[in-house]
């Protein structure tokens, strides 16, 4: 059953249309991938999930409750250059941080915080590097800080905002892993990318977006070139389109 | 003159704006220290700075009609912060470009409304440069407890500040108001930055804020740590700085800040892991064994 519904989703952005009649859910054990051009609205969806920007029409529905920051069972992973790596933390402190907001002010870490942070750097196998400084993570590491941050939470829906940018392949390979395992441990993750190769190869379903859904479905069933077309705004010879013939 | 003789002086009845000076400085420079570990991890010593130049309307109204100096720099300080923080919802201009609009402008109508005032220049010059008389008894207590009200916030919303310094966005995800929590963290920079002008003066004061955070941070990779370091290397040198100033005549202010400078400068060099020399041995032993160099 799904876990994340959006339903007719329309959100402007500097009086401008940036989403328009947006509607997909995303079930739980399931890894959705969200793909479209620069501009189309891919970050803009994710933000309007956690509830940071207000629609002007439509409605965002997690695990049965309407989506409001800091209430919603979701966790978000930001692009990685949001984050300030020069900052003097050690990993487990910044996990702990994806805890700040249900802990109460002035309140010390308890117990049950340090049980849910060890594992959530358990799910991402970063465990045995929890004292280090985050200045000193190779990229990769720091996406699955980033991502422990966002299950310290236990969420059942994760959010992640172009979680392969910047890094190599056998890195994406095994983070692309985490995602799928991640979700079979009965979580719903959507994830926006870039990368269409990635994307095909590991996520269960796509949804191709340009202000709107242009299509959903498992990468076999988005085989028409003709979609991708008009996502994207190319023409028949482009390289682009030769990608998904590889693939 | 020796330390004995600065004790004395210390513990002379006539001299007793002496000991309130040092209490005074060392307690802001305390105070300083565990803000400023906040302004230098933000990157915000343009705001510190804006801040500190702020509050000089407040002062010089409350010069002119012989108010509180403490509360006038509060007021002007904490208007310009707030300023700052709704001009900077806008997104055509960025922060920077407004606190440069707002700061130029608080110091200048202070020097307007200072220049009011008969026999101005002397306390104009002691309004930017600082000094060690003419501190009232009351200003003790006032500092005193300030400075206490000012950690106790920073120490409730410790976590919270760490949040939106390291990641704005989630922070908000997380149900955070960044917008109430950035106010405050600029209203506890004003109030650091008031209860320090009086004896190191409104030019200087921002000296006070980095130096001793930014020393710290040279230091340690661990915030809990820093942000103990950072108020003891400011307590201790504005300890260091106010014997050598009353030994020397020097100006109290500047001297302060040069001794400030100078533990930067030697934690810049000598720093256990990041420090110059370090990083110069580092090299060599790495370039010495092939292995090392990976």
């Amino acid at each position: 059953m799904s876990v994340l519904d959006v339903t007719d989703l329309s959100v402007h952005l500097g009086g401008r249309p940036a989403l328009a009649g947006v509607s997909l859910s995303v079930d739980r054990g399931e890894l959705v991938g969200l793909v479209g051009p620069n501009g189309a609205g891919k970050t803009t969806l994710l933000r309007s999930i956690m509830g940071l920007l207000r629609p002007r029409r439509g409605r965002v529905v997690v695990d049965g409750h309407a989506a409001r920051p800091g209430r919603s069972q979701l966790g978000y992973v930001p692009q990685r250059h949001e984050f300030a790596w020069d900052f003097p933390i050690s990993v487990e402190n910044v996990v702990m941080t994806g805890r700040t907001g249900v802990q109460g002010l002035g309140r010390r870490p308890k117990e049950g915080d340090w049980t849910a942070v060890g594992d959530a750097l358990d799910r991402v196998r970063m465990n045995d590097l929890r004292e280090r400084p985050v200045g000193e993570l190779s990229g990769g590491q720091r996406q699955r800080v980033l991502v422990a941050r966002a299950l310290a939470l236990e969420p059942s829906v994760l959010l992640l905002d172009e979680p392969f940018t910047g890094l190599d392949m056998p890195t994406q390979e095994l983070l692309s892993e985490l995602f799928l395992s991640l979700a079979r441990e009965n979580r719903a993750v959507l994830m926006t990318t870039h990368d269409l190769a990635a994307a095909i190869y590991s996520c269960d379903r796509l949804a191709l977006i340009n202000r709107s859904i242009v299509a959903v479905g498992t990468p076999v069933e988005l085989r028409d070139p003709r979609l991708w077309m008009d996502t994207f705004g190319v023409g028949e010879n482009s390289p682009l389109l030769r990608i998904l013939e590889a693939v | 003159m020796s330390l004995v003789d600065f004790v004395t002086d210390l513990l002379n009845p006539e001299l007793s704006f002496l000991p309130k000076a040092l209490l005074i400085a060392v307690m802001s420079s305390i105070v300083c220290g565990v803000i400023g570990s906040y302004v230098v991890l933000r990157g915000m010593a343009f705001i510190g700075d804006a801040v500190a130049h702020a509050v000089f309307p407040g002062l010089a109204i409350a010069f002119v009609v012989s108010g509180n100096l403490i509360v006038g720099g509060t007021i002007a300080g904490v208007l310009t912060a707030v300023l700052v923080a709704v001009f900077s919802q806008n997104r055509r201009l960025k922060e920077d470009s407004i606190i440069g609009v707002f700061f130029v402008a608080a110091f200048a109508l202070g020097i307007v409304i200072i220049s009011q005032a008969p026999g101005y220049a002397g306390s104009l010059q002691q309004f930017l440069f600082g000094s060690i008389t003419g501190i009232p008894d009351e200003d003790l207590y006032v500092v005193g407890a300030a400075g206490a009200l000012i950690l106790g916030i920073a120490f409730v919303l410790h976590k919270e500040f760490v949040a939106i310094t390291l990641d704005r966005e989630m922070a908000r995800a997380m149900g955070l108001r960044v917008f109430w929590l950035d106010i405050v963290l600029y209203v506890l920079v004003t109030l650091a930055v008031v209860i320090s002008v009086q004896t190191i003066g409104n030019i200087l004061v921002l000296a006070l804020l980095i130096t001793p955070a930014a020393t710290a941070r040279l230091l340690t990779d661990r915030l809990g740590l820093m942000m103990a370091v950072a108020p003891a290397i400011g307590g201790a040198s504005a300890l260091v700085g106010l014997y050598v100033s009353w030994s020397w005549d020097f100006p109290v202010g500047g001297t302060i800040v040069l001794v400030l400078t100078a533990v930067f400068l030697a934690a810049w060099a000598f720093a256990p892991r990041h420090g110059q020399l370090a990083r110069y041995f580092t090299r060599r032993a790495s370039a010495g064994s092939p292995e090392a160099a990976v």
